[in-house]
């Protein structure tokens, strides 16, 4: 199934959740921010939120700005 | 002690500093350490999933209050969302709301920043609104519950100092909020300026990031931000178009 994750369209496994992603990539948990379909996912719940198939996702994190 | 008091922290230094345009976020804790400053702002973005960096958080000392601003935000709408999911990461409350939808001067939409200051403190922020120095505005935005209001000198990023000064010193009179100069200080000088005519403190990113010594830069700023409060509260002498002696005017030798 596909989701579109920062705004591109990417395959995923069943079971993958914003933590599997967050891994994937060697983020940091604590330093990201997860919102799913505009709904804003709790630390917490990283690891137990499933993507479902069309899922817009965000991981977002602080850079550098004014 | 001089403090300035906003929302419910009380701040020793009146410089607050940015962290975008350093070429390398490293040199981001030299610049705090030499700026003396306790607020520091930043954005949110997308993590880049192609070529992941680490948050620029990292190069935070724990003591200092994190403003994360809405830039990118259009509507009052998308700078609730920003704000949200920016206290989502855990780093507080404070938010610097910024909305803009001029692309050559980046000048402040000022309604849509009302009516995102009016929802963000009702869900609890300690907000801080960029916005024109227009004394309507801010008195709406005192009444909507602002922590400060943050009017700016001069287009973002321009270094043009204090082309509002007229306006400033308007709302430094008028309104009972903290006046916050954010946005076209270039030069030392213009921040010890607004400090001089009562501003409560002054918001810097380019000034410093474009120095050639940015750590220097942010030193000489730390200096005329505390100059310039220093002879505000010492009281500037009167200002006259006719000469008047020092010397005595008696007891010449001729």
């Amino acid at each position: 199934m596909d989701i579109f994750l920062n705004g591109k369209a990417r395959p995923c496994a069943s079971g993958d959740t914003p933590l599997s992603v967050i891994h994937e990539h060697h983020l940091k948990p604590e330093e990201v921010v997860v919102e799913i379909n505009g709904k804003i996912i709790s630390r917490g719940q990283f690891g137990q939120t499933a993507f479902k198939p069309g899922d817009r996702v965000e991981i977002l994190h602080f850079v550098g700005g004014g | 002690m001089d403090e300035l008091v906003l929302g419910n922290k009380k701040l020793s230094s009146r410089l607050f500093t940015g962290s975008g345009k350093y070429g390398d976020d490293a040199l981001i804790p030299e610049i705090v350490k030499a700026a003396e400053c306790d607020v520091v702002t930043v954005a949110l973005r997308r993590v880049d999933l192609d070529k992941p960096s680490g948050s620029v958080l990292k190069y935070f000392p724990r003591d200092k209050i994190l403003l994360p601003n809405t830039s990118g935000a259009r509507t009052a709408d998308e700078a609730v969302r920003i704000a949200l999911l920016a206290r989502a990461v855990g780093c507080g409350d404070w938010i610097k709301i910024e909305v803009i939808n001029d692309q050559k001067y980046l000048l402040p939409d000022s309604v849509e920043t009302l009516r995102a200051t009016e929802i963000l403190v009702k869900e609890g922020f300690t907000v801080l609104p960029y916005v024109t120095p227009d004394l309507s505005v801010a008195r709406r935005l005192a009444e909507a519950g602002a922590a400060a209001v943050m009017p700016l000198g001069s287009p973002i990023g321009t270094g043009k100092g204090l082309s509002t000064l007229e306006l400033l010193k308007i709302l430094v009179s008028e309104i009972k909020l903290p006046i916050i100069v954010d946005a076209g200080l270039g030069a030392p000088s213009h921040a010890a300026a607004a400090m001089e005519i009562g501003c409560a403190g002054v918001l810097l990113n380019t000034a410093i990031a474009l120095s050639r010594d940015p750590v220097a830069m942010a030193e000489a700023f730390k200096w005329a931000v505390r100059a310039g409060r220093q002879a505000y509260l010492a009281g500037l002498c009167p200002v006259s178009d006719q000469a008047s002696a020092t010397s005595p005017l008696t007891g010449f030798l001729r």
